[in-house]
C-alpha cells in the first residue's frame, strides 16, 4: 500500500476569505508577523500501486479530474514511500 | 414544450422547480434521475438548486460526473436549452459546459435575501421578457456563490454579452455595496458561448407569484416558453446577427 498526501490550496489571485479570516484571527491573538493565511484541503489516499512513480502520476490525474479544480486552486502531490510494504 | 428537472442526491429545488413549472405554469414537466443514462425527448433540463453529494469537495464536482451528466452535456451540445439554478449553476461551471467557478462568499455567510438585480442583456432565450437595463427582485441562498474567473474570460463575457443578469441596489447601481457573496464584476448569471445556457445563483422558481414576495422570476421561464415556440432562441448564438439562424457549431469550452 502506497500513501498519497494532496494538498489543494486557493490559486494566488483568488479571494480566500476564510484565510483572511484566520490571518487577522492570529494577528489579534499577537502573532503579528502573520502576514497571509492560505487555507485549502489536505488529502489522504491510501492505495495500490506498482511503485511510487507509477502512484503519483495517477494521483496527479485524479487530482486534474475530480479533487481540485485548477481555475481557483493548486495543489501539490506527496507519495509516502515509507509507507511501502 | 417539455421540460426536464434532474434530481441529483442532496437536490432540494427540484419539486418547487416542478412545481412551477407544471402547476402554475402548465407545462409538460418530467424528473430525471441522476442516475439516468438516456433522456426522453426534452426542449429544456433544468439542473435544479441544493446540495448535490452534500456539496463535499467543492460544489457540483462530483454531481458532474452522475451518468445523466453525459446526456446533459450532449443535450447543450447540440444546442438544448439548459438552465442551471444555484448548485446547476455551480455543476454547470465544475463540469466546463460554462466557464469559471463559484466558490465561498466573501463574507463567510451563508446569504439567505432577496437581491436586486439588474438585467444586462435581453436578447437571449432566457432573458427577452425583460427590458434591458431593468431592475428585478430574486431570491437568493447560497454559501458558494462568489463567481470568479480569469481576466480574460471576464472580459469575452463583457464583449460577448453574455453577463445576463448583475447583483446591483434598488436603483440598477452595481457595486460592492450591492454585491451580496463578493462575484467579480458583481455577476449573477452567466451564458455560454452558444447562447444555449444559462447558469445564475439567484432563483427565478421562487420568485414566480406574489404570494411569495415577486413575480420577477416569471418571466424567466416565460422566455424560455416563448423563445421555444418562436424558435427565436437560435439567433440568440453568437455570429448570427440579422435574424439569420447560425449554424450548429461544435461544443462549447
Amino acid at each position: 500500500m502506497i500513501k498519497a498526501k494532496v494538498y489543494v490550496t486557493p490559486r494566488k489571485g483568488v479571494l480566500d476569505p476564510q484565510g483572511k479570516a484566520v490571518a487577522q484571527s492570529l494577528r489579534s491573538l499577537g502573532y503579528e508577523e502573520v502576514r497571509d493565511v492560505r487555507l485549502g484541503k489536505f488529502i489522504e489516499l491510501s492505495l495500490v500501486a506498482v511503485d511510487g512513480k507509477e502512484a503519483f502520476s495517477r494521483v496527479t490525474e485524479m487530482c486534474q479530474k475530480l479533487l481540485a479544480n485548477q481555475l481557483i486552486e493548486d495543489f501539490r502531490v506527496e507519495i509516502d514511500t515509507e509507507e511501502l510494504e | 414544450m417539455k421540460w426536464g428537472i434532474v434530481t441529483f442526491p442532496g437536490s432540494n429545488d427540484d419539486r418547487a422547480t416542478a412545481r412551477v413549472l407544471s402547476r402554475v405554469l402548465g407545462q409538460e414537466t418530467c424528473m430525471l434521475w441522476h442516475k439516468d443514462y438516456r433522456l426522453p425527448e426534452l426542449d429544456c433540463i433544468i439542473l435544479p438548486g441544493g446540495f448535490s453529494y452534500g456539496d463535499y469537495l467543492r460544489c457540483g464536482s462530483m454531481a458532474r460526473f452522475s451518468p445523466i451528466m453525459g446526456p446533459v452535456r450532449e443535450f447543450c451540445e447540440a444546442g438544448g436549452l439548459v438552465l442551471g439554478i444555484c448548485n446547476g449553476f455551480q455543476i454547470l461551471c465544475e463540469a466546463g459546459i460554462l466557464p469559471g467557478a463559484l466558490i465561498r462568499n466573501r463574507s463567510l455567510l451563508f446569504v439567505c435575501q432577496r437581491v436586486h438585480l439588474k438585467v444586462e442583456n435581453t436578447d437571449t432565450p432566457f432573458t427577452h421578457r425583460y427590458r434591458a437595463g431593468e431592475v428585478i427582485r430574486l431570491p437568493i441562498k447560497h454559501g458558494e456563490g462568489a463567481y470568479v474567473a480569469s481576466e480574460e474570460v471576464l472580459e469575452a463575457l463583457e464583449r460577448e454579452g453574455r453577463i445576463l443578469l448583475r447583483y446591483a441596489d434598488a436603483d440598477g447601481q452595481v457595486g460592492p455595496h450591492s454585491n451580496p457573496n463578493g462575484s467579480m464584476r458583481s455577476i449573477a448569471a452567466v451564458l455560454n458561448e452558444r447562447g444555449n445556457v444559462l447558469g445564475l445563483m439567484p432563483h427565478p422558481e421562487y420568485a414566480v407569484e406574489t404570494l411569495t414576495g415577486s413575480e420577477d422570476g416569471r418571466r424567466l421561464f416565460l422566455s424560455i416558453i416563448e423563445a421555444h415556440a418562436s424558435g427565436a432562441w437560435r439567433r440568440a448564438g453568437r455570429g448570427s446577427q440579422n435574424g439569420v439562424q447560425a449554424p450548429p457549431e461544435a461544443g462549447n469550452r
